[in-house]
């Protein structure tokens, strides 16, 4: 039996169907998402004083607005290439929803980077109090290398939180701020330095190697680390499954299922259409989680 | 969608002219935007109020959703039904964000401890 109202419009609705479910799946996912966006509500808000990172510290900036250009790009090249087969030109069609492809494949290799960075990047807390946070280099059963690139208290230079510590950065120019948070349990204390010698008083610079009979306690900036990085990678990791998603079945439409547009042009569009509105979403959201978690 | 405009383009070169161009001026519309939500980020708006800074980024993040939501995904042009979808989304989608924020005075039990 035919499968009816895949092309032609439904007379009640005057849409066809794939249409309709596109639209209500969408629904649905505005409502998913809107549950994580409220859960990130209530984390900030009851984070406790000084915990919550700084506006743009915690994350790299430059990666994320540069995955936003990248998810704009896609989002007009998706809507040009269903243009493209309105008219019937499926060559330019291929061309558009190629660079659509390339930059799903773009974005998810900068989230990859940056969970990478987040994934290398550790705490520590030694026997004698002192508090540490770095690159990771080298570990084994011994002992621990962390690469440190400066840093400073920017409670001492003003800045408008007086408790989160600036103290390590990946690459030139990055500095995060080290969530006092995984501290407070240990210390009591939200008043501590970080990367400085207790004995010299001097903040360490390049690699330092800890001995694992010093360290009391480890821990990098996964999920487990702060609420902040809880709900980051709970949002964003939703988010790129979502991209995954969508590069998939646009892939699959462009490619093993472009034979359609010889036998059946006017669903192989209808198909296009659809996995075009789903992609904007994913554009959509990224919208407001770029300013959410790396800017606000 | 763009066909189903007034007086829809006859084919892809009056299309390109008509409609690529709208849709190049929301892409710099949303490049742009991106920019200025950076720069703002920077700068300290919190003497104007508290909270200054949260609702001008969220206020542009809404501007260019709008504009990828009309023009990129048609809504501007769409049938009722979609409409109808929308809307009950929108009001619980901002039903669920109004009630977390209005009920936010009490704090998760175990984030108590430190204030």
């Amino acid at each position: 039996m035919e499968i009816p109202f895949t092309t032609k419009p439904r007379p009640d609705t005057g849409l066809y169907n794939a249409k309709i479910g596109i639209w209500l799946f969408l629904a649905s996912e505005v409502m998913l998402f809107g549950a994580l966006f409220s859960a990130y509500i209530m984390l900030r808000i009851g984070a406790p004083e000084g915990t919550w990172p700084l506006p743009g510290k915690m994350l790299m900036t430059f990666p994320g607005a540069f995955n936003t250009a990248v998810l704009i790009i896609s989002s007009v090249t998706v809507v040009l290439a269903w243009a493209s087969l309105k008219f019937g030109n499926f060559a330019q069609y291929k061309k558009f929803q190629a660079v659509t492809i390339a930059c799903a494949g773009i974005f998810m290799c900068v989230k990859a980077y940056e969970y990478h960075d987040k994934f290398t990047h550790y705490s520590i807390v030694k026997k004698d109090g002192s508090l540490w946070d770095g690159h990771l280099v080298e570990k084994n059963d011994e002992f621990v290398i962390l690469e440190i690139h400066g840093g400073h208290d920017e409670a001492h230079e003003g800045g408008h939180d007086a408790h989160p510590h600036e103290a390590d950065g990946h690459g030139a120019g990055h500095q995060a701020v080290v969530q006092p948070a995984a501290y407070l349990t240990i210390k009591g204390s939200k008043d501590a330095v970080v990367n400085v010698d207790p004995k010299t008083g001097e903040h360490a610079h390049g690699e330092v190697r800890f001995e694992q009979s010093e360290i009391l306690k480890m821990v990098n900036y996964g999920p487990w680390h702060s609420s902040y990085l809880a709900i980051y990678f709970t949002l964003t990791g939703l988010h790129a499954l979502h991209v995954c998603g969508g590069a998939l079945v646009i892939f699959m439409i462009w490619g093993p299922l472009s034979k359609m547009w010889e036998t059946d042009r006017e669903r192989y569009i209808n198909r296009v259409e659809v996995s075009g509105l789903f992609w904007h979403f994913v554009d959509l959201v990224w919208i407001f989680l770029f300013p959410l978690l790396y800017l606000l | 969608m763009a066909s189903d405009h007034s007086n829809p383009p006859k084919n892809l070169k009056e299309f390109l002219f008509k409609y690529e161009r709208n849709y190049m001026v929301v892409f710099g519309t949303l490049l742009v935007f991106t920019i200025i939500t950076v720069a703002i980020a920077k700068v300290d708006l919190e003497h104007w109020f508290h909270g200054a800074n949260m609702t001008v980024g969220l206020i542009i993040a809404t501007f260019k959703a709008s504009l990828v939501m009309l023009f990129f995904m048609h809504l501007i042009s769409e049938k009722q039904l979609i409409y109808l979808v929308m809307g009950f989304t929108f009001f619980f989608f901002v039903g669920l964000m109004g009630l977390t924020v209005w009920a936010s005075n009490d704090f998760p039990k175990l984030t108590s401890f430190f204030h």
